[in-house]
């Protein structure tokens, strides 16, 4: 064992020369994460760029502009777009209603722990869900019937608007849980401080509490986009995987079992520009997140 | 309370919202015998050998996600703070990744990566390649809880007195550090729990026997007992993380679940 020596602060430390073994004690974590996620991800990047003869090419990545493929990247697009915007508006609704909203405190615990749950259940049980709720034999489909409204033919759980409606069930806790320590984080001077110079409620949130958390409502809902653009398995459920006029997540699962594209590079290319779009999200949301901890402290 | 109007409406709504569809998937589950409510489609799931043989498959794998990742993450976690604080940030961004790749897009690159090797031609192999998945996914939990439950504690001191007493880095990590991050390893092996149990991008994608799959195949065979199936999932998420509130350790959920 190395020799202890004690320094200014009284903490114990190893002695520099045994520098280099103080890097082997996060060797595991790093070749784990090196190994299952950095290693592929980074060879698919790779390979996105080589032919199948591991030639340079650009190829793959033009070939990203068959009508199929556009298509499906701006079906998910709008997907993630529309279930982050309505899952973000009714979420932040939620949010605000609970906590500075005025509601019994235990109405706010209780759907801050509801939403834990709620934002875990997803993928293959969340669909199952809406089928038994929104599908053809529907429980909430069978009740409208009775009184006259018939959803089917003009709405179907397994079309765009239907997918939505199911996301937006795991949108919505998310961004519960993200916006309410946000609104909490809102200090009661600001707005006594405003209604003392004479604002009105409109002219507080106009002026001072949209300001202050339009960075933070923006960044959850850019999360809650790339949320949705990640999701595979409920999307899944829902249409049966079929390759044609779908979300890419599901286009690129497909690549695994059989190459239907018949350019494995292409599948590369497909998971590139996947990766492309959650790191812009990510970062997006980093930096509005960075943005609103200068007023907010959640 | 006119005031309150707003707060009231908004809540309403979102509760609706929420449990509109759960009280609609119990009443359909109770109806697989014609004419009466029964807990027929329960009794059917739960009596299916392919439901235990899948859900103990889940159960396993779970376990063993949950071992592989507190063996990597405490020593990490731990070392980082006692003697590489700088490298902080650097571990967070990796934990944080799997945000970057969703798990379709992981599972897509370890096929591709590893195909035709001993991990893609084998049941073990295949196996080890979900788990080291799982693991990955759980990271961005575990790292969080373990690392604040490390802060709450004086690692400092508490080594300096286990190296006092003679102890080497084993016998501190395994008799000292663990000991004291268990509520937090706890909190982060529930949410790892819940996530892999309902998991099924990956497990489908490298054609392992587990829970989701299984799930995904009764909805082509049955009619009521797919809904049964999601009261079972919903209530084993609900434990999970009621389990969670309840250690008091707030590792909340955002956003590498099984979507």
């Amino acid at each position: 064992m190395a020799p202890l020596t004690q320094t200014k602060t009284g903490r114990a430390t190893v002695e520099p020369r045994a520098f280099s073994w103080t890097w082997l004690g996060v060797a595991p974590f790093f070749l784990f994460v090196a190994a299952f996620l950095i290693w592929p991800t980074l060879s698919i990047i790779a390979q996105s760029f080589l032919d199948q003869d591991r030639r340079l090419t650009l190829r793959n990545i033009l070939e990203l502009g068959r009508p199929f493929i556009v298509s499906s990247y701006v079906y998910s697009l709008q997907l993630s777009a529309v279930t982050a915007i309505g899952g973000g508006i009714l979420g932040g609704l939620l949010a605000y209603a609970i906590t500075i909203g005025g509601l019994p405190r235990p109405l706010r615990d209780a759907v801050l722990s509801f939403s834990g749950v709620a934002s875990n259940f997803a993928g293959v049980p969340l669909a199952f869900a809406f089928i038994a709720t929104l599908g053809q034999l529907g429980v909430v489909t069978q009740w409208l019937r009775s009184v006259g409204i018939s959803l089917y033919p003009a709405f179907s759980l397994y079309s765009f608007w239907g997918l939505s409606i199911v996301y937006i069930y795991f949108q919505i806790p998310l961004m519960v849980l993200i916006m309410a320590p946000a609104f909490e984080g809102m200090r009661r001077e600001w707005r006594e401080a405003a209604e003392s110079l004479g604002a009105t409620s409109w002219h507080y949130w106009r002026y001072i509490g949209l300001p202050i958390l339009l960075p933070s409502i923006l960044g959850t809902m850019v999360l809650l986009f790339g949320n949705a653009f990640g999701a595979h398995a409920t999307a899944f459920q829902l249409t049966g995987g079929g390759s044609q006029g779908n979300v890419v997540t599901i286009l690129i699962g497909a690549q695994i079992s059989s190459d239907a594209l018949a350019n494995p590079g292409l599948g590369n290319a497909l998971a590139l520009g996947m990766i492309i779009i959650m790191g812009v999200c990510i970062g997006l949301y980093t930096w509005l997140q960075r943005l609103s901890a200068r007023w907010l402290r959640s | 309370m006119l005031k309150r109007f707003w707060p009231w409406f908004w809540f309403t709504v979102g509760a609706m919202y929420f449990l509109v569809p759960l009280y609609a998937t119990f009443d359909f589950s109770l109806r697989a015998r014609r004419g009466e409510l029964s807990f027929a489609a329960y009794a059917n799931v739960l009596n299916d050998i392919k439901f235990v043989e899948s859900f103990w498959f889940s159960f396993q794998t779970a376990l063993a996600t949950i071992v592989i990742s507190a063996l990597v993450i405490v020593p990490t976690a731990y070392w980082v703070q006692l003697r590489l604080p700088r490298l902080r940030p650097v571990i967070e961004f990796f934990t944080l990744l799997p945000f970057v790749v969703p798990a379709v897009v992981l599972v897509f690159s370890l096929a591709r990566t590893y195909s035709r090797t001993p991990l893609t031609d084998s049941r073990e192999g295949l196996w080890v390649l979900l788990i080291g998945s799982y693991v990955i996914l759980s990271f961005p939990y575990m790292y969080r809880a373990v690392d604040t439950g490390l802060r709450s504690i004086n690692i400092h001191d508490l080594t300096e007195a286990a190296q006092s007493l003679g102890a080497g880095w084993f016998t501190i990590l395994a008799r000292v550090i663990f000991p004291n991050v268990y509520t937090a390893l706890l909190s982060g092996a529930f949410i790892t729990f819940a996530i892999v149990m309902g998991e099924f991008t990956i497990a489908a994608l490298l054609a392992q026997p587990a829970f989701g799959p299984y799930m995904n195949r009764l909805a082509s065979s049955r009619v009521y007992e797919p809904s049964a199936l999601a009261i079972i999932s919903f209530a084993l998420t609900w434990a999970a993380i009621a389990a969670i509130q309840w250690i008091g350790q707030g590792a909340q959920a955002r956003v590498a679940g099984p979507r």
